[in-house]
């Protein structure tokens, strides 16, 4: 058997390099959570002085297409290998992706190029043929939240807001929720493995907050990819993040921190879709809980305004948490951009 | 007068022991703990018939302790050489012992459940391993966190056998109806308790395992489901929900319990890591210490005047170790006859 099989998971870690990343953006992510990635590079080159580069040429990984059964298995590990020859191009050999599925979707082609060397050989190929370029495999592939986890420290040093109620002093209480892909497919690619990943329960924990441990705690977000796209299946979709809500409502969370694009999408929107059909809130506030990525909540603690970094654009009220959290905010300009965005 | 060297104070080494005793050889037996009795101590009761571990035990201990039969405790074997005919062990603390013959019977660990995070063993208070359980029953005395009877316990089979994942592909044979045993156990001592098995396949291979398996269900009221734990999480208070397939209905399950109870299986012992380290003895593709004929030289390895006794083979019962430990002592003497 492999090695790995008598890895001690709660033990593991993996290498995250230090500093000089090529990101590699999400397709959706700048929709829904239009500050995140932006604000993730703000961090690391201004407040943490690293280098990162963001190539104007990158394209989507085309995961959804690909989860979807419309892009081949030929065309995305061409994608993928056009997104390396960037890399090369620039110099770079440490690629930061910033959506869980595009992660999933690199460990996966690096994992079939390792086992079938001749994979590896068409496809440079066809990206020969294609455009007449080269590529290296990249060094490491970190996640970004792997590089928050591993500045989470260094972030807790200049932090002007930690997770903890300004009122009573008690540590804010906070749903991690990590992505399906981030490592559940190979679990030495996630920071604690697969089953308790460490990566946002360590980020938590050092800016202050408390982990909520709840028996959905594992489950899927819902966002399955099967499930939502075909619009006969969404219902299993909502169901899913319900069943989530359901479990985690006893333990009163103050907000769910997700490192996955989809998850945090569904986790934010379908709170609204399950108060429409059935009047539910999952707060004693009659707020429902506020979803945040890992990239807005390093922004909240580090003292970003919080619509600058477009928390404005959540579902769920985040104010309730901004108000815990002792962080001060327009109001007004709040309200405005809540009605001219006509959220509910 | 020859030496013969028991590495090894369980059942097995004291069976060795016990049959060389009265046949002109000394007999040294080295024990890493400071008590002879090896896994076995930590059981209260046997399968098949419920017997007492105590009084399986206690003929040998008192036969060795009547005897020449020397014990050295708090010693690990870690080295063994050869020096023309005779063997050198050397222990982690630097101790050398000579010998001219050497018995490996060093028995078996359990499978470490941490391994198996998604069952929540030192994650969540009320999940328990099987030799967990065995201290329960032994102070008679089955409790959760709270301190309070639990009312749904369910016991898992096969964690860390049988089981890709955790690098371990083979049965450990004596884990089904050790819960089935257990399960028993439990039921007697809390009548009103329920009782739920989740196993792969019931491997019952004794001739009578499974009368004790429809005595579980038709005496004991004890559940049978055929699947395999997916998760544990725990609840508010303290409770566990699991979550599993129902392979004979097609169908997830969900319940609630308030103990779950991990099959842990046997894995091969230190001793084993030792050797294969060393490159001295040769292992078999599970781990444990290879035999040089898996039909006719079972006791006997590759190596000549190294024999092997028990569960340093792979996972047996206590009778067949017994049975394969008299055998060892048997070859022990024609070797010595023969040098």
């Amino acid at each position: 058997m492999e090695n790995y099989t008598k890895i001690k998971w709660s033990d593991y870690n993996k290498e995250i390099p230090d500093d000089h990343y090529f990101y590699l953006r999400s397709c959706i992510r700048q929709t829904f959570f239009p500050g995140s990635e932006n604000v993730f590079i703000d961090i690391l080159r201004n407040i943490l002085k690293k280098d990162i580069y963001d190539e104007a040429k990158q394209t989507t990984c085309t995961g959804i297409g690909y989860h979807s059964d419309i892009v081949t298995l030929d065309t995305i590990q061409t994608v993928i290998a056009r997104q390396f020859a960037l890399m090369t191009e620039k110099g770079y050999e440490n690629v930061v992706i910033s959506c869980v599925t595009s992660f999933g979707i690199y460990n996966e082609t690096m994992h079939i190029w390792q086992h079938h060397p001749e994979q590896e050989e068409k496809i440079r190929e066809y990206l020969r043929k294609a455009t007449g370029r080269e590529f290296k495999k990249p060094v490491s592939m970190s996640h970004s939240s792997d590089v928050i986890y591993k500045f989470r420290d260094e972030i807790a040093k200049r932090m002007k807001y930690p997770l903890v109620d300004k009122k009573t002093g008690e540590p804010l209480k906070i749903v991690d929720h990590i992505g399906c892909h981030y490592a559940k497919i190979f679990p030495e690619t996630g920071i604690g493995g697969a089953e308790f990943p460490k990566v946002l329960t360590g980020i938590i924990k050092s800016w202050g907050g408390q982990i909520v441990d709840y028996p959905e705690r594992r489950h899927c977000c819902g966002f399955g990819f099967r499930q939502y796209i075909i619009k006969g299946s969404r219902g299993y979709s909502l169901t899913n993040s319900k069943k989530k809500f359901d479990s985690m409502e006893p333990y009163e969370p103050d907000a769910i921190v997700c490192n996955c694009p989809g998850c945090a999408m569904f986790m934010d929107k379908w709170q609204y879709v399950i108060y429409e059909t059935q009047g539910k809130k999952y707060s004693k506030t009659g707020n429902g809980i506020p979803v945040l990525t890992y990239e807005e909540l390093a922004a909240l603690v580090l003292g970003y305004d919080p619509w600058k970094i477009g928390l404005q654009m959540h579902q769920v009220d985040v104010t309730p948490l901004l108000d815990k959290m002792g962080i001060e905010y327009d109001k007004e300009y709040y309200i405005e951009q809540r009605k001219k965005l006509a959220i509910v | 007068m020859k030496h013969v060297v028991i590495i090894g104070g369980g059942i097995a080494g004291l069976t060795v022991a016990s049959q060389l005793c009265n046949s002109n050889c000394k007999v040294t037996i080295i024990e890493k703990s400071n008590r002879l009795g090896g896994n076995l101590s930590n059981y209260t009761y046997l399968f098949p018939d419920f017997s007492k571990v105590e009084d399986v035990l206690k003929g040998y201990i008192e036969k060795v302790n009547s005897s020449d039969i020397r014990v050295i405790y708090h010693t690990e074997i870690h080295k063994v050489k050869r020096e023309k005919d005779k063997f050198i062990l050397e222990s982690i603390d630097n101790v050398r012992i000579n010998a001219d013959a050497v018995v490996v019977a060093t028995g078996y660990k359990v499978f470490d459940a941490t391994i198996k995070e998604e069952f929540g063993y030192k994650i969540f208070d009320n999940v328990i391993t099987s030799v967990d359980l065995e201290n329960m029953i032994k102070e008679n005395k089955i409790i959760t966190s709270k301190g309070e009877k639990p009312s749904r316990v369910a016991f898992i089979h096969c964690v860390g056998s049988r089981d890709a994942k955790v690098g371990n592909l083979y049965c450990s044979r004596v884990c089904c109806i050790t819960a089935i045993k257990q399960a028993i156990e439990v039921k007697k001592l809390l009548p009103d308790v329920e009782i739920f098995c989740f196993y792969i396949d019931l491997r019952l291979y004794g001739s009578n395992f499974d009368n004790i398996y429809l005595t579980a269900q038709r005496d004991y009221r004890i559940q049978f489901i055929r699947g395999r734990l997916s998760e544990t999480s725990e609840k508010q208070d303290k409770t566990l929900l699991i979550k599993a397939e129902d392979t004979l209905s097609g169908r997830p399950l969900q319940m609630h319990v308030d103990m779950i109870v991990l099959m842990v299986g046997i894995e091969p012992n230190n001793f084993a890591q030792y050797m294969k380290n060393e490159n001295y003895l040769h292992l078999d593709e599970n781990g444990f210490i290879k035999q040089k004929n898996v039909h006719l030289e079972r006791n006997i390895t590759l190596e000549e005047g190294v024999f092997l006794a028990g569960t340093c083979i792979g996972p047996m019962s206590v009778g067949e170790t017994v049975d394969h430990s008299k055998a060892a002592a048997f070859e022990v003497l024609k070797y010595l006859s023969r040098n």
